[in-house]
C-alpha cells in the first residue's frame, strides 16, 4: 500500500531558504505591527500572523504538505479539539455577566 | 520500511497531538485571564524585554531551518552536513536557553517571580530593590509611560492594583516559557542522541526516520514559541497603550 | 496445549520485565492492575465500615477524607482506566487484526514501566498519609490548605496519564497500519472500534488532566498562583480543566468494557452483531460528544445559567449513542441462540445495570434536578452502576471469555457462575439503596449522617461484604486453574474472530502464517455452525 504522496522528494534547500525568510519577515511585522494602534485589530493581526507562520512550519518544515491524507486529518484534528476546549470554557466565562445582570 | 516509516510519523504526530492538548490547556487558562484582568497583563507584557523575546524567536526560527535541513543532507546520505546541522541546531537550542536564563534572572532582580518561594517575593509596585526603587516597579512605568504618551495619568490606587494583578500574568509567563524550556531541553537531549548515531552513520537515504521524527518533535517546540511571543510579549506595545 | 507459546519461549524474570511481546505486557499489566484494585478495594471496605454506624464511631472525619479519596483515585486512575485497554486489549488486539505485535512494542513495555512508577508515587503517597481532596483534588484546598501530599501523588497520576497516552497511541497506529489482508475497517471486531475510540478520547484528553495538574503542583509548591483567588485566580477554572479530562475519562473507562460486551453478546447468541455499523459508530460518537459535556459536573459551582444550559442539552444528547449500543445488543441477543456460561451472565448484568447507570446519569444531566442530587448519595450510585455494573462486570466478563486464550487453561465454570451470581447480588444490595439515599438527601463524603439514614447504610455495606467475596472468589479460581485447570483448546468457545484460530496459548509471534480474512465479522449463524463447546 505505497502511499503515492511520500515518493515525491521533499522540499528542497531553497525552499526551505524561502520558508525561513518568510518566518523571519513575519516575525519582524509582528513586532512592528504590535506598535501601531489598530484597536481590536492588534491581538487579530498578531494571531494572524502566528497561524500563518505556525502553518508554514506545519507544512514545509515538518513535510506534512507532502504527506498522507490521514497525517493531514490528525494535525487539523489536533487543533480543532483545541478549540473546543477554547471555546467552550470561554463561553462560561463570557457569559457569567449575562446571568448575574438579571 | 517505508511502511515502517509512514507508522513511526503517524505515531509521532498522535504523540505531538497530545502536546498539542497539553500547552493548549494552559494557553486556553492564559486566554481566559488575559481577558479578565486585560490592563494587567498589557502592564506585565510591557514589563518583560521584547528585545529579548524577538531575538529568541529569530533564533528558534533558524533553529528550526537548521534542523530541516538536518532531515534533508540524512535522507541524502550527506554524513559531514547531517552532523554539522544537528551540532547547529543545538547550538542554537542553547543559544535560546541562554537567553531565556538572561530573562529569567532580570525577573528575579526586579522581584517579579510570583509566590514568596523561590526568588524573593513578588512586589511589582513597591520598588522591590532598595538602591533603585524603580527597577521592577510596574506601578510607576505605567505612570510614566502614560506621561510620556501625554495621556491623563492613572491614579495611584489603580495602578497599585493593577501592579498587584500582574503576578498572575507572571505566574503564566513563567509556567508557559518553563513547560517549553522544559520541552526544549528534552529536545536538546534527543538531538545529542541523534548527533551521536548520525556521527555512527546510521543514517542514509534508506532510513533516517530517526531524524525525521526528531525534526517533527522540534519544529513543533519552534510552533509553541511562534505563539507565545505574541501572546506574552506583545499584549500591547502601543504608544497608548499602559 | 501447544508445546511451545508465548509463555514457555523465555524463561528468567529478564525475559519478562524486559519483553517486547504485548501478551507478557499484558500479563504484567494484569498483576500490577490487580494489585491497585484491591488497594482501592480495601479503602472501599473500611469507608463502608466507617458507615454502617451514623456517628463517626470507627475512623475520625480527617482519615475518613483519606480513605474515600484513596479509594477514588486509585480505583479511577489505576484500575478503571488500564483494565480493559492495557490488560485485554494490549492481549486481544493485535490478535484480532491478525498482527505479529502493536507497532511500537517498545513503547508498550515503557508505558508499563511508567505506569509502575506511577503506582510507586501513589503508594509513597499512601505511606505519607495519604490524601483528603476526594478525587478530584479541587482548590482552593488542595493548593492552599492540605496539609496531605497532593503533589506526590499528583505526580502518580500524571505517570498513569502518561501510560495510557502511550497505550492508545499505540492502539490507534495498530488498527490503522496493520491490519490483516482482507480486514477491511468494516470487518473489524467491534472490540477494536471501541478501543480504537477509547485511544481517540486517551490522546485527546489526558494532556489536559496533565497540566492542570501540573498547574496544581506548581501552585502548591511555589504558590504560583492560577486557581488561587487571593491572587484573582479562579477555582473554577480548575474544575473546567479537569472535568476536560475527567468526564472523557469516563468514557475511556467503560468504552471498552461496550467493546467487550459486544464480542460476548455475539459469541453466546451465535450471531451476528445487529446494526455493526451503528455499535461502531456509535463508540466514535459517544468518542466526539463526550468532549463537550463536562461542565455538568460543574452546575452548582458557579458557572454561567447560559453555559449550564448548553451543557445540560449537551449532556442528554450524549446518552444517544450508548442507548444505541444497548438495543443492538438485545436486538442481537433477539432469536439467537443463547447458552448461559460465565461470560454471558456477566453481559447480561451489563446490559441490564448499565442500562439503570446511564438512566440516571439523565436524572443528573437535568439541571433543575441535579441542583437537588448533586454531591448526594445518587451521584454515587450512578456512577458506580456504570463503572462496577457495568465497566468491572465488563472486565470480568471478557477475563473469562478470553482467560482460556491467554493462559491455556478453562477457569472452574461452577465457581464462576456462582461468583457472578453472588457480585451481582453484592453489587445490587450495595448500590440500590444508594440512590434512594441520595434522593433523600445524603451528601456524599460524608463521614456521619443523620440516623434515620442508617438502616438502607447498613444494607449497602452488606451488601459490599458480599460483593467482595464476589470479587475475591475469582481471584482464587484463576489462579487454581493456572496449575490445575483443564486444557482449553484452540476454541473453546466456537467463536469467530482471529484471536481464535492461533492457539492457546499464542505462540510468541501469535499467527504461524498471516492470516487473511474473507468474511464479515461475527459470521455466525453459516450453515456449518457448532455450537459452543461448554
Amino acid at each position: 500500500m505505497a502511499d503515492h504522496s511520500s515518493e515525491h522528494s521533499h522540499p528542497t534547500p531553497g525552499l526551505y531558504l524561502v520558508i525561513l525568510t518568510c518566518l523571519c519577515v513575519g516575525t519582524v511585522l509582528t513586532y512592528f505591527a504590535a506598535t501601531w494602534e489598530m484597536g481590536v485589530f492588534n491581538p487579530i493581526v498578531a494571531l494572524a500572523i502566528a497561524c500563518t507562520k505556525a502553518t508554514l512550519v506545519i507544512l514545509y518544515f515538518m513535510h506534512v504538505r507532502y504527506s498522507s491524507k490521514l497525517t493531514k486529518i490528525t494535525v487539523v484534528a489536533g487543533f480543532f479539539w483545541l478549540l473546543i476546549l477554547i471555546t467552550l470554557s470561554l463561553s462560561d466565562y463570557i457569559t457569567r455577566e449575562w446571568a448575574l445582570g438579571q | 520500511m517505508d511502511q515502517q516509516r509512514e507508522a513511526s510519523t503517524f505515531g509521532m504526530w498522535v504523540f505531538l497531538l497530545t502536546e498539542i492538548m497539553m500547552f493548549g490547556g494552559l494557553f486556553g487558562a492564559y486566554l481566559i485571564y488575559r481577558i479578565k484582568y486585560y490592563d494587567a497583563f498589557v502592564a506585565g507584557s510591557t514589563s518583560i524585554s521584547v528585545n529579548w523575546g524577538f531575538a529568541n524567536t529569530l533564533v528558534l526560527i533558524g533553529s528550526s531551518f537548521t534542523m530541516a535541513m538536518a532531515v534533508w543532507a540524512a535522507q541524502k546520505g550527506n554524513r559531514k552536513w547531517q552532523i554539522n546541522f544537528l551540532i547547529l541546531t543545538m547550538i542554537l537550542g542553547t543559544v535560546f536557553l541562554l537567553i531565556k536564563a538572561k530573562e529569567y534572572y532580570d525577573k528575579y532582580e526586579e522581584c517579579h517571580i510570583p509566590g514568596h518561594i523561590i526568588g524573593k517575593g513578588f512586589n511589582a509596585w513597591g520598588g522591590c530593590k532598595l538602591d533603585d526603587p524603580k527597577l521592577g516597579n510596574i506601578a510607576e512605568e505605567m505612570q510614566e509611560h502614560a506621561r510620556n504618551s501625554r495621556r491623563p495619568v492613572p491614579a495611584d490606587a489603580f495602578v497599585e492594583q493593577t501592579a498587584k494583578q500582574t503576578e498572575i500574568f507572571f505566574s503564566f509567563y513563567f509556567a508557559m516559557t518553563g513547560l517549553h524550556a522544559f520541552h526544549m531541553v528534552i529536545g536538546l537531549g534527543l538531538l545529542s542522541w541523534l548527533l551521536f548515531r548520525a556521527w555512527r552513520g546510521q543514517f542514509g537515504p534508506d532510513y533516517f526516520t530517526p531524524v525525521e521524527l526528531g525534526g517533527l518533535y522540534w519544529h513543533f517546540v519552534d510552533i509553541v514559541w511562534i505563539y507565545l511571543f505574541p501572546l506574552l510579549y506583545l499584549i500591547n506595545r502601543t504608544r497608548t497603550g499602559i | 496445549m501447544p508445546e511451545k507459546h508465548y509463555l514457555n519461549d523465555n524463561y528468567g524474570i529478564r525475559s519478562w520485565l524486559l519483553t517486547k511481546d504485548h501478551k507478557r505486557i499484558a500479563i504484567l499489566y494484569l498483576i500490577s492492575v490487580s494489585v491497585m484494585f484491591f488497594v482501592g478495594g480495601i479503602f472501599a471496605a473500611l469507608v463502608r465500615l466507617q458507615l454502617l454506624t451514623p456517628n463517626a464511631e470507627l475512623f475520625q472525619r480527617d482519615t475518613y477524607n483519606k480513605l474515600f479519596s484513596e479509594h477514588g483515585i486509585n480505583m479511577v486512575f489505576f484500575f478503571l482506566v488500564p483494565s480493559v485497554p492495557a490488560i485485554l486489549g494490549n492481549f486481544v488486539l493485535p490478535l484480532m487484526v491478525g498482527a505479529k505485535d502493536l507497532a511500537f512494542p517498545k513503547i508498550n513495555l515503557m508505558s508499563w514501566y511508567i505506569y509502575i512508577v506511577g503506582a510507586a508515587f501513589s503508594f509513597a503517597a499512601l505511606c505519607a498519609g495519604g490524601v483528603d481532596t476526594g478525587w478530584t483534588f479541587y482548590p482552593p484546598y488542595s493548593t492552599g490548605y492540605a496539609k496531605t501530599p497532593v503533589t506526590l501523588l499528583a505526580i502518580g497520576v500524571i505517570f498513569a496519564g502518561f501510560s495510557s497516552i502511550f497505550t492508545g497511541l499505540n492502539f490507534i497506529v495498530t488498527v490503522h497500519r496493520m491490519r490483516a489482508p482482507g480486514l477491511t475497517w468494516g470487518r473489524l471486531p467491534l472490540f477494536v472500534w471501541a478501543n480504537y475510540a477509547t485511544s481517540i478520547i486517551m490522546i485527546l484528553g489526558t494532556p489536559v488532566l496533565a497540566i492542570t495538574l501540573i498547574l496544581l503542583a506548581l501552585e502548591r509548591a511555589f504558590h504560583i498562583g492560577i486557581f488561587d483567588p487571593r491572587l484573582g485566580g479562579d477555582p473554577v477554572l480548575f474544575q473546567h480543566m479537569f472535568w476536560f479530562y475527567s468526564h472523557p475519562a469516563v468514557y475511556i473507562m467503560i468504552l471498552p468494557g461496550m467493546g467487550v460486551i459486544s464480542e460476548l453478546v455475539t459469541c453466546f447468541s451465535r450471531k451476528r452483531a445487529f446494526g455493526y455499523p451503528f455499535i461502531a459508530f456509535s463508540s466514535l460518537a459517544i468518542a466526539v460528544f463526550g468532549f463537550v459535556v463536562w461542565a455538568h459536573h460543574m452546575f452548582v459551582a458557579g458557572i454561567s445559567t447560559y453555559s449550564a444550559l448548553v451543557f445540560s442539552l449537551l449532556s442528554f444528547a450524549v446518552a444517544i449513542p450508548s442507548a444505541v449500543k444497548v438495543f443492538n445488543w438485545t436486538a442481537t441477543m433477539y432469536k439467537g441462540s443463547i447458552s448461559l456460561e460465565t461470560p454471558m451472565l456477566y453481559a447480561l448484568a451489563f446490559i441490564g445495570l448499565f442500562t439503570i447507570g446511564g438512566l440516571t446519569g439523565l436524572f443528573l444531566a437535568a439541571l433543575g434536578m441535579d441542583i437537588h442530587i448533586h454531591d448526594t448519595y445518587f451521584v454515587i450510585a450512578h456512577f458506580h452502576y456504570i463503572m462496577v455494573g457495568g465497566m468491572v462486570t465488563a472486565y470480568l466478563g471478557g477475563l473469562h471469555f478470553w482467560w482460556p486464550k491467554m493462559t491455556g487453561r478453562m477457569y472452574p465454570e461452577a465457581w464462576a457462575k456462582l461468583s457472578a451470581l453472588i457480585v451481582f447480588i453484592g453489587f445490587n444490595l450495595t448500590f440500590f439503596p444508594q440512590f434512594i439515599l441520595g434522593y433523600l438527601g445524603m451528601p456524599r463524603r460524608y463521614a456521619a449522617y443523620p440516623p434515620e439514614f442508617q438502616v438502607l447504610n447498613v444494607l449497602s455495606s452488606a451488601g459490599a461484604s458480599i460483593l467482595a467475596i464476589g470479587f475475591l472468589l475469582p481471584a482464587i479460581y484463576f489462579m487454581y486453574s493456572l496449575a490445575y485447570g483443564e486444557p482449553a483448546g484452540d476454541n473453546p468457545w466456537n467463536a469467530k474472530g482471529l484471536e481464535w484460530q492461533t492457539t492457546s496459548p499464542p505462540p510468541t509471534h501469535n499467527f504461524h502464517h498471516t492470516p487473511v480474512v474473507t468474511e464479515e465479522a461475527y459470521n455466525y449463524g453459516a450453515p456449518e455452525e457448532v455450537p459452543v463447546a461448554h
